[in-house]
């Protein structure tokens, strides 16, 4: 993960309610694989035509929010799926945070994972900001260290992210390697835990190889 | 009952902040490549893989079981990928051949892989599901996937915990779906924004596993992390005997724990929604969220009436897409397709109401029954059900995810409006531009008979008195 400390950029008004991770991006761009690069697909169906031509009415092909990083988006931002694509699709684009009201909790989750950064702020506050935006743009600035962002009319508004993953962001950090350090409490978790509760644990069980065409089961 | 499971499973409990959880069961599926990928790249080895499980479901082909069904050639290497991933990472897997080959979410239960007590994770966001059986089951993305892989582990908040009660008895012809479908209306598609659900009340308890498994399913869609239901001799007598559930001594044990994780009397919760299952209809939805749904007997709401300019807008753009005015009656709806199937209405009490109804009767519109499992296909064969779908005119399809989430290629037409049993009516979700009206199996049924959507129960009793 790329560590993220703050960022300042032309901001970009997405409207709509419950904006979920199929139009994000579409299931049918689920194959590829990452390093082919997710950017293309970011609001893919919103964002061209059946010919693959950029929609001129699509805010992320209009000039003035070409170059925009952050995005001013409405509640339960990225519900549905729980596809991971859906925040590769914000990154390789080159999003660096989403200004929202409230988030799917799997794509939240999803963001902070990757560093994406997710700023929860009051819903009057951006709506208000998006329509500064449709009518004459503007820059935001996301602080991560500070937990702070500036919207275009100057004003600073504090927000919360959890400390443990603000620490992770703000460093880079692999998580996995942070946990591997548990190790030793996993391990006695685990010999405690399966003691008491045996049959999470079960390898005898065969219920047959794969490849068994259509056989019949009770 | 939330709270009992999660603190049985904090590895590392912290003051503030996420504890290191213990994960008991990760079932991975097609789409989980890209953390094998990730696995693969950095070296790592699957820490636990008795306790990993994959199903080939979502691009699974409907019209048979080899790879040369697929719909394209990218679609059976997404399947073959599966494979090299299962096998290479030695995952006990369920692949497209395999007789108990289904949808992650049904086999789960089916196989007694989902155990009261468990912590469960999945990919997928309808993992919600098998909260059914009294587990704490969630979705989770591709990187947190890995983090299990590789550790057993998952670091997690502890939610909030909202309890939904619905007493009262269910009328005749309204079913599960019906009362989820009615609780994300009233909580609305951000209801449960931060919040696991606890479903509680005599309409839940009256429910079958079946019933049970259409309710947590959908939590996902009313924002939830999470569904469950208290664990009771229903879910016992179910769990009983299957492959993976405790047997011998160890099922008294398990009785003995199980028994002890429904909340207590007084427990308090954080937020609570109450709902009257006598007063519900046949439910319909209408615009491109779960959240926009009515009775059958409802008509399309008008955009002018709502105060909010943004949600004005919203469903202006909503009634856009589905190609419908305010004040039209849903009742009477001309459609144009019916997909009975999917982890919401996939089971065989779903394909046995369905086909209950549908029994010497023809259907008008094209339309495909996807069984949720092999094994659930295989039983509704075995009882007959396969000969009613298919005199009624039906297509009866082998099993897999198929026109819900719409990847192995059965898709609707632009512009034709489908009628689904499953759990998302998006924009495109069904394949670009289709319109998608979620209903319950026997709505769907109704729907397929008559060619519109109807009031089931004038149907039903229609029937009777003849």
């Amino acid at each position: 993960m790329k560590a993220f400390t703050r960022a300042t950029s032309i901001a970009v008004p997405i409207d709509g309610i419950n904006v979920n991770t199929d139009q994000i991006i579409p299931a049918r761009f689920l194959k590829a694989s990452r390093a082919a690069g997710y950017g293309g697909f970011l609001f893919h169906d919103l964002r061209f035509d059946g010919e693959g031509a950029p929609r001129p009415d699509f805010v992320l092909n209009m000039p003035a929010f070409r170059d925009g990083r952050i995005l001013v988006v409405d509640a339960n931002y990225g519900c549905g799926s729980s596809r991971e694509g859906a925040v590769y699709a914000h990154q390789d684009y080159g999003i660096v945070a989403i200004l929202a009201p409230s988030f799917g909790d799997i794509f939240y989750n999803n963001c902070l994972k990757n560093g994406l950064v997710p700023v929860v702020l009051d819903g009057g506050v951006l709506a208000e900001t998006r329509r500064h935006l449709h009518l004459k743009g503007g820059e935001i600035t996301v602080d991560l260290e500070a937990l702070e962002a500036t919207l275009p009319d100057g004003a600073r508004h504090r927000f919360e992210i959890e400390p443990f993953w603000r620490e992770c962001i703000l460093k880079g950090l692999d998580e996995i390697s942070l946990t591997s350090t548990y190790e030793p409490q996993i391990r006695a978790f685990e010999d405690a835990y399966h003691a008491q509760v045996p049959w999470v644990r079960k390898p005898e069980v065969d219920l047959g190889r794969e490849g068994h065409e259509d056989r019949k089961v009770p | 009952m939330f709270r009992k499971i999660w603190d049985s499973h904090v590895v590392v409990p912290r003051e503030s902040g996420p504890s290191l959880l213990y994960i008991d069961r990760n079932m991975v599926h097609e789409g989980s490549f890209h953390a094998f990928g990730e696995m693969a790249r950095r070296g790592l080895a699957i820490r636990s893989p008795d306790q990993v499980f994959g199903a080939a479901d979502h691009y699974a082909p409907t019209t048979g079981r080899r790879k040369e069904d697929a719909a394209t050639p990218e679609i059976a290497g997404m399947l073959d990928l599966f494979d090299d991933n299962m096998r290479r990472g030695g995952v006990r897997h369920f692949g497209l051949g395999h007789a108990r080959q289904g949808i992650v979410h049904v086999i789960g239960p089916e196989l007694g892989i989902t155990l009261p007590g468990l912590t469960i994770v999945c990919s997928d966001s309808h993992t919600s599901t098998q909260g059914a059986l009294g587990a704490l089951a969630f979705g989770i993305g591709q990187s947190e996937s890995l983090h299990v892989l590789a550790t057993q582990t998952l670091w997690q908040s502890l939610p909030k915990v909202m309890r939904i009660t619905v007493d009262g008895a269910l009328g005749e012809g309204v079913h599960a779906k019906d009362i989820i479908l009615a609780i994300i209306g009233k909580i609305g598609a951000g209801g449960a924004t931060g919040h696991a659900i606890e479903y509680a009340g005599s309409a839940i308890r009256a429910l079958s596993i079946e019933g049970r498994l259409t309710i947590c399913n959908m939590s996902i869609e009313a924002a939830a992390r999470s569904g469950m239901i208290a664990p009771d001799d229903t879910v016992f007598d179910y769990v009983h005997g299957r492959p993976f559930a405790p047997a011998g001594h160890q099922w008294d044990e398990a009785l003995r724990q199980w028994r002890a994780l429904a909340s207590d009397d007084g427990a308090p919760f954080d937020a609570e929604v109450h709902l009257d299952a006598a007063k519900l209809a046949p439910m319909v939805t209408w615009g491109t969220s779960p959240e926009d749904v009515l009775p059958i007997t409802g008509a399309v709401p008008d955009p002018q009436a709502e105060a909010g300019a943004d949600r004005r807008r919203n469903m202006e753009m909503a009634l856009d897409y589905m190609g419908l005015a305010p004040g039209q009656r849903l009742d009477g709806l001309p459609v144009d397709r019916v997909f009975i199937g999917s982890c919401t209405n996939g089971r065989i009490e779903d394909l046995r109401v369905a086909a209950r109804y549908l029994d010497g009767r023809k259907i008008r519109v094209p339309g495909i029954v996807v069984p949720g499992s092999t094994a659930v296909k295989h039983q509704a064969e075995a009882a007959g059900l396969d000969t009613i779908f298919r005199n009624a005119g039906f297509e009866w399809r082998d099993s897999g995810c198929s026109m819900c989430s719409a990847m192995n290629g059965d898709l609707g037409a632009p512009g034709e409006r489908c009628v689904s049993t499953s759990n998302r009516n998006f924009v495109g979700r069904q394949g670009p531009k289709v319109r998608t009206h979620l209903v319950s199996p026997l709505m769907a049924a109704a729907a397929a008979v008559n060619g519109a959507l109807v009031d089931v129960r004038r149907e039903i009793g229609a029937r009777r008195v003849a």
